[in-house]
């Protein structure tokens, strides 16, 4: 159990890193938004649900680390049709919450996302909860686990084709 | 135009080698499609393994209506309309599950997973009523084909065979990718929503002369073979088998490769459990052949797509709004292969994906730019004089020719020209 003081410290380092990497995001910064991931990543935009289980059912976006490497190659390619024009994005995230100690010491935060998304088709708002892993590596947060799970993830989407 | 044209003067808008830019863009052609063809022809509605046990439902759809795919306790499919004989409300609001009946919650009214009404509140107002006129709407015929189960509204007709034609033996060449030669749809559809005519997406689907371009940038970075498949000098030819249905056949590359699993990016060492059960179930040669030949990449006019790996279903909305419904098909008795099936489809397909969404976009910017009315016409004459006949008297051309879009207009044509 945390102290109020270093629950405090840890919440605050924790809400700068998710504002950071709602940044790069929102901003095209592909490889400085890859360099937050730790080497085992896990990035999971699951469908029909909140918690189908990945390895047996389809999931809009389930990147193990190499995959999301590939994902970020395509992107900065430049012929990723569907972001060139890239979408204008701006996401606001609130309800940040520190959530239950991992096994392994990764910090558990979970967080509500509104996206609006701007791209040639039209304007589209994203809404989602988002559940990070988060772990100290080399006195950096990173990424082990970012899972989102869009709110209308059962139904039909448009192309999700930025950094959700 | 806002006017549906007459018999007579569809062939105004479709020529052999061009179609006019209204016939993805007029709300009065897409009401008469929904009429000519979806509501009357075969139309893919779902797979026999998503409703494995009695009592379980799916819901699915043809166009834009709703339609509950049932195994009743007898074990017969139903295709039941999505709603109640008496006000029309929707008698089913899941997507799926387990039930016998299916109860309107508007006036209680309960129908049996066969569509037969079973019950309604107060019964004592409905003197002289007979429950068996107050049914639930069923798809007119319903027919399965290895498991891939059709629905057709119109109780005259071509069988399902009939419709299927040549197309049917691609059919047959999929499920043999099973050891135990059944395809399974299990894993759950990702549904991606376009601003799009459906027309646009059907005809992209075996079209050979895009992936060079809208694909370059993840054939680039993946380090990918299939780029190749549809370049200028692959072997890979498209196949038009008639009643719309369409095909690239890329046999002819992998033959030329004589690898096993080549088709897939892999190699029979990598899949040392699924290789064994292939040999096991149709013997080294047969199962060698097949490994070599792969997948087909066949459309089934209007809806059914099935990409080597992949199942998508088509689904009209509107003029210009559209679904493709797409999961991994699973081979049964083919747990290591599953695995991967659906780890490549979870990364080309869906709304993220590596490949679709740039097909996507292609789509969307295809339907805007027909809104401009000049030029009039979408040009489809690429391979028109180098078409050739294959040894089944199939119209066969280049993997990058336009015979599989001339193949689906002309029977569109046909369709839309029958009253």
């Amino acid at each position: 159990m945390l102290s109020r003081e270093s629950s405090a410290t840890l919440m605050s380092a924790v809400a700068a890193f998710i504002y950071k990497e709602a940044r790069f995001q929102d901003e095209h910064q592909y490889e400085a938004w890859e360099a937050l991931w730790t080497d085992d990543g896990v990035y999971w935009v699951p469908a029909n649900g909140d918690d189908i289980d990945p390895e047996k059912q389809m999931s809009i976006i389930y990147d193990n680390r190499s995959r999301i490497s590939l994902r970020i190659k395509q992107l900065l390619t430049g012929k990723r049709h569907t972001q060139t024009p890239q979408s204008r994005l701006r996401r606001v995230v609130s309800n940040i919450e520190l959530m239950d100690e991992q096994p392994g010491g990764d910090i558990s935060v979970a967080s509500n996302c509104l996206v609006f998304e701007s791209s040639l088709r039209d304007d589209t708002v994203w809404a989602a909860r988002n559940e990070y892993r988060l772990r100290y590596v080399d006195g950096e947060l990173r990424m082990a686990y970012k899972k989102v799970i869009l709110v209308n993830n059962e139904k039909a989407l448009f192309t999700l084709s930025f950094l959700i | 135009m806002n006017v549906v044209p007459r018999a007579s003067q569809w062939g105004e808008l479709i020529r052999p080698d061009r179609v006019h830019g209204s016939l993805y863009s007029d709300p009065a052609i897409f009401e008469a499609e929904l009429q000519n063809i979806w509501y009357r022809t075969w139309v893919y509605v779902g797979h026999e393994s998503e409703v494995p046990n009695a009592n379980d439902y799916v819901v699915k759809s043809i166009g834009p209506q709703s339609v509950i795919m049932t195994r009743d306790e007898q074990g017969k499919v139903n295709l039941l309309l999505n709603r109640c004989s008496h006000r029309g409300n929707q008698v089913c609001s899941y997507d799926k599950g387990n039930a016998r009946s299916f109860t309107c919650p508007f006036h209680s009214w309960t129908f049996a997973n066969d569509g037969r009404l079973v019950g309604y509140a107060f019964p004592d107002g409905y003197e002289g009523q007979d429950k068996s006129k107050l049914a639930l709407g069923r798809v007119t015929r319903v027919q399965s084909y290895r498991g891939f189960v059709f629905g057709s509204f119109a109780a005259e007709g071509p069988t399902l065979e009939e419709h299927l034609g040549g197309a049917a033996e691609t059919i047959d060449r999929l499920v043999r990718f099973s050891p135990e030669g059944e395809v399974e749809v299990t894993a759950g559809f990702l549904k991606h929503r376009v601003k799009a005519n459906w027309k646009f997406i059907i005809e992209n689907e075996c079209d050979g002369y895009h992936p060079a371009f809208v694909h370059s940038s993840i054939f680039g970075v993946a380090d990918s073979a299939i780029g190749k498949l549809y370049g200028g000098a692959s072997t890979a030819v498209t196949r038009d088998y008639g009643n719309g249905h369409t095909e690239i056949d890329l046999r002819p590359e992998f033959r030329k490769r004589d690898a096993p699993m080549s088709w897939f990016g892999t190699t029979e060492a990598r899949l040392p459990d699924y290789t064994a059960r292939m040999k096991a179930a149709y013997g080294d040669q047969t199962a060698r052949e097949i490994m070599i030949d792969g997948s087909p990449h066949v459309m089934i006019f209007p809806n059914l797509f099935i990409a080597e790996i992949q199942m998508f279903v088509i689904q009209p909305l509107a003029v210009d709004d559209s679904v493709q419904h797409v999961t991994a098909l699973q081979f049964k008795g083919a747990p290591d292969m599953n695995r991967r099936l659906r780890q490549q489809t979870m990364g080309s397909v869906g709304p993220a994906g590596l490949l679709l969404a740039d097909d996507s976009e292609m789509y969307e910017r295809c339907h805007r730019g027909v809104l401009a009315r000049n030029p009039e016409w979408i040009f489809l004459g690429r391979g028109e004089k180098r078409e050739r006949q294959d040894e089944l008297g199939f119209k066969v051309g280049h993997v990058t020719d336009e015979i599989p879009s001339r193949g689906i207009w002309r029977h569109y044509r046909s369709l839309m020209e029958t009253r």
